[in-house]
């Protein structure tokens, strides 16, 4: 028995029963992803002065990702074009710089990923804030890291400010006393920490809320190429017997490929720049 | 996507590349408004999000189609629109309308007990 409606439009709704589908489930993604945003926002206006961290992503990369995911919405949209006009070989091309860039996308943000988990906050028991790294950039060291390493001292280079600071000219230290120069790296006693933690999802409801986020949103890339990879590879095979159904499931696809980007293009002016 | 005839196709690539371009300048115009400081953050987020609106009515109006989409999908997304903005409302309700003796990590008038009580 034949699949209805995987060409011809149903009556009812004008529509092939997939676009419907998987515009039913783009209704349910703007939701999931609506509940974390109000979160986010919840959150982030709950946040006693000084604790959002500010500044600590990487804009140059989170722009160049941004690109990156612009590119190859451009690239869906211009691959299903190209199915339109009978040109499977121009199809090729633009899936394959969707796949890239997929790949790339996924890079640059494990990339990110690596340097928050080598990134550090020190709280000192005299009320004192760094940021910085440790020496050796160690991953994932929290406060019982250095006391089953049975560390007497740690070397730590401060970032140039902290994210509690307004005035960003003094190394990434939060405290009262406004001395301080631009050392290349201080030796502090495990003694005098009150608490290290990683930029990680334990660090503090900013880093939580942002890993959840990114990471959702990163599986998701994950996902949407692993279809569109499949389409360009063993799936695209189809053309060849059902062409009309097989440009079908690339605009499917392409229309969660979209959804992706317009997902990011909310996340990063939210979490990068605001 | 639309009903596009073959003919149509090759205009709209050409919309295609256009918007592409202009998300392009939509995120390096919002990259570089926030090397500059402006009087408030109100503006600040203001002018972000509505520059990231923007850019997300380029996609769902040119690459998703929904500039001349079929009234089904309409109807989806007007449901949708009506569930999404319901959950920003409790989410904003949340804020002003909370059990007595709930403490905001923001609240000036919470205690120092309270403020302890919430850093555990």
């Amino acid at each position: 028995m034949d699949i209805p409606y995987t060409i011809e439009l149903r009556r009812d709704t004008g529509l092939y029963n997939a676009k419907l589908g998987v515009w039913l489930f783009l209704a349910s993604e703007v939701m999931l992803f609506g509940a974390l945003f109000s979160s986010y926002i919840l959150l982030r206006v709950g946040a006693d002065p000084g604790t959002w961290p500010h500044g600590l992503l990487n804009i140059p990369m989170g722009t160049f990702n941004t690109a990156v995911l612009i590119t190859s919405s451009v690239s869906v949209v211009l691959s299903w074009a190209a199915l339109k006009m009978n040109d499977f070989a121009k199809f090729k091309k633009y899936q394959a710089v969707t796949l890239l860039c997929a790949l790339g996308f996924l890079c640059i943000k494990s990339i990110e990923y690596r340097d928050k988990f080598t990134h550090y906050e020190v709280w000192l028991t005299n009320g004192d804030r760094l940021t910085g790294h440790i020496e050796g950039s160690p991953w994932f060291w929290k406060t019982a890291t250095l006391k089953a390493k049975n560390l007497e001292r740690i070397t730590f280079h401060p970032d140039p400010w902290h994210y509690a600071d307004e005035d960003r000219s003094r190394p990434g230290q939060a405290s009262k006393d406004k001395a301080g120069g631009h050392p290349a790296h201080v030796e502090i006693e495990t003694a005098k920490i009150k608490r290290l933690s990683a930029f990680v999802p334990a660090h503090g409801t900013y880093f939580a809320i942002y890993f959840t986020l990114t990471a959702l949103h990163a599986l998701h890339v994950l996902g949407g190429a692993l279809v569109i990879g499949y389409l360009w590879g063993p799936g695209s095979k189809l053309w060849q017997t059902q062409p009309e159904r097989f440009t079908n499931r690339v605009e499917v696809s392409g229309l969660f490929w979209h959804f992706v980007d317009l997902v990011w293009i909310f996340l990063f002016p939210v979490l990068y720049l605001l | 996507m639309g009903d596009s005839h073959s003919h149509d196709l090759s205009r709209q690539v050409k919309i295609y590349l256009c918007v592409f371009i202009a998300l392009l300048v939509g995120t390096l115009v919002t990259v570089g408004m926030y090397y500059v400081h402006f009087a408030s953050m109100t503006v600040t987020i203001t002018i972000a999000l509505f520059i990231a609106t923007v850019k997300g009515f380029l996609v769902a109006g040119f690459f998703m189609h929904l500039i001349s989409e079929r009234k089904a999908i309409y109807a989806i997304l007007a449901a949708t629109v009506v569930f999404f903005a319901s959950m920003m409302y409790l989410t904003v309700y949340a804020r002003s309308a909370t059990p007595r003796g709930t403490v905001f990590y923001g609240d000036p008038k919470a205690t120092n007990t309270e403020k302890a009580k919430l850093s555990r």
